[in-house]
């Protein structure tokens, strides 16, 4: 089995794995405890208008479909600000729209015939040398992110009234954890693709909020965590030549069960 | 009258509902300021604006000019039940409340904070004697130690004056009694304003005491015409007919 490490696109999809892994799991501890699960979920859906677009009007798919999440993101927040109780509105107003535009402009795209499956469950044996970049990009700024700023994203997730109080432009960090979290989505959105993402967001990240005593702590058992399903799930996908993302899913989905009996039991 | 807070025909609404009108009073050093009031009569809306949460209509709150509300003020919100199962340990919690005061240098990619920083929360830990749960997560605390360990943060930037919003609401007779005696003590430093329900509170610790129902009516609690009947406790209405709030 190990003479298929010789070929480059699985080295490219074992890196992506575990750059994507450690992305979520930073990433994916922040929507835990500020509760945006259904808010990243809105946003990696609408991103699938970004990847319309850019195939429409011939442009990098990755760089389509991460302007469309940003704007997405940004969108939300400022609904938030002003109609908080009514946000699950917005949220799946953003979802639904976003896809439909998506659908449109792939309709409209002469000659080209687009895989929808891989968008929607992940294509990592298709991942770049390109695609890699931008994802130890992204997860250098969003480590520089979280340390650098963990002082006020704690006291933002914990109590951000309380944190306001103190002087910590919570709005200002809140709107930042959504751009980054939009990020976080589109490049997770080529490993397990975009119905997938919201699991591999919170599964892991579930499963280390409960073990852990800090914020700091949840953050780096869910890259772990995260790391070790993907891996594993790639390794499941290939021996059974299953779709990578689902059996990435369904090894965390497995997993928490087995955590979530085994504390039953302890208890 | 020194006041270090100053509340002057404060009139605020949301949307087209009135929830303040024509409240003054003042907050002189050292005082334990009571607020009470009927639910919905506009108590927490008055310590947010109090807070600058909110910002009044008409009228306004003006503070001494030595103070600065990101550091002088503490604050102990009403609800400190949210967010049960965040993971986060009760240092980390006081250590919120760490003003400007304290704020290290930080490097770039350092999230520990500064030996003073932690020395001053471990300071504020004991003066509310929660000193040996440094390490505890703060969802397996009881009620009360949890309000505790919100005095704590809210302490621990030594802030001149403590707010505090129905602080005993969800604790046991017991807690109740210790975070009043706790309050007291800090009395002692600091100035104390607090939203509460309990008229035993107000008798036994108050020195002042602000009835809000729309309307704001002052008593001054120095006179002892202020004492409980009986039986221990007496009903809101004998309390607004003693503060004159006929009307209400």
């Amino acid at each position: 089995m190990l003479d298929i490490l010789q070929y480059t696109f699985i080295q490219n999809a074992l890196l992506s794995a575990v750059l994507v892994s450690i992305i979520s799991g930073f990433i994916g501890s922040l929507i835990l405890v500020n509760k945006m699960t259904f808010l990243t979920g809105g946003i990696a859906h609408s991103s699938y208008g970004g990847i319309g677009l850019a195939i429409y009007f011939g442009l990098p798919i990755f760089f389509g479909a991460s302007v469309f999440a940003v704007v997405s993101a940004i969108l939300i927040a400022l609904i938030s600000f002003k109609q908080r109780h009514r946000i699950d509105i917005f949220i799946g107003l953003i979802w639904a729209v976003g896809m439909a535009i998506g659908i449109v402009f792939i309709d409209l795209t002469p000659g080209y015939n687009v895989d929808l499956m891989s968008y929607l469950f992940g294509s990592i044996l298709a991942v770049s040398k390109s695609d890699l970049i931008f994802m130890a990009i992204l997860l250098v700024v969003i480590l520089i992110f979280t340390h650098r700023y963990y002082r006020e994203i704690l006291a933002i997730s914990y109590d951000s009234e309380y944190a306001t109080l103190r002087g910590i432009n919570a709005k200002g960090f809140f709107v930042a954890i959504l751009v980054l979290s939009a990020l976080a989505v589109v490049v997770a959105i080529k490993v397990v693709g975009l119905i997938l993402v919201i699991a591999l967001m919170t599964i892991p990240t579930y499963i280390a909020e409960l073990s852990s005593k800090s914020l700091y702590g949840m953050m780096i058992k869910s890259a772990i965590y995260s790391t070790i399903f993907s891996v594993s799930g790639l390794i499941v996908s290939y021996l059974f030549d299953i779709t990578s993302g689902a059996s990435i899913i369904l090894i965390a989905a497995t997993s928490l069960i087995i955590f979530l009996l085994f504390r039953r039991i302890k208890r | 009258m020194n006041c270090i807070l100053k509340a002057k025909n404060l009139y605020f609404s949301y949307s087209k509902e009135s929830v303040l009108e024509d409240v003054s009073f003042c907050v002189e050093e050292r005082d334990f300021f009571a607020i009470t009031g009927p639910n919905g009569g506009g108590k927490s809306t008055l310590i947010k604006i109090i807070l600058g949460i909110l910002k009044p209509q008409k009228g306004g709150v003006s503070i001494d000019s030595s103070l600065d509300r990101n550091i002088d003020f503490g604050y102990v919100p009403q609800n400190t039940n949210i967010n049960l199962e965040f993971p986060i340990t009760v240092l980390d919690v006081v250590l919120m409340g760490n003003g400007s005061k304290h704020k290290s240098k930080r490097g770039l990619l350092s999230i520990k904070y500064s030996k003073l920083e932690i020395e001053c929360a471990k300071h504020s830990l004991k003066k509310v004697g929660m000193e040996n749960y440094l390490n505890n997560k703060i969802s397996d605390l009881s009620g009360g130690q949890r309000q505790r360990v919100m005095i704590a943060r809210a302490i621990c930037s030594h802030p001149k004056i403590l707010i505090l919003d129905e602080p005993t609401s969800s604790i046991d007779i017991n807690g109740q009694k210790e975070i009043y005696k706790l309050l007291k003590d800090l009395n002692k430093e600091l100035t104390i304003i607090v939203v509460t329900h309990d008229l035993k509170v107000i008798s036994n610790y108050a020195d002042k005491v602000l009835y809000i129902n729309r309307k704001g009516y002052m008593h001054n609690l120095d006179d002892n015409r202020f004492k409980l009947d009986r039986d221990g406790h007496f009903c809101e209405v004998e309390l607004m007919q003693m503060l004159g709030a006929k009307d209400a």
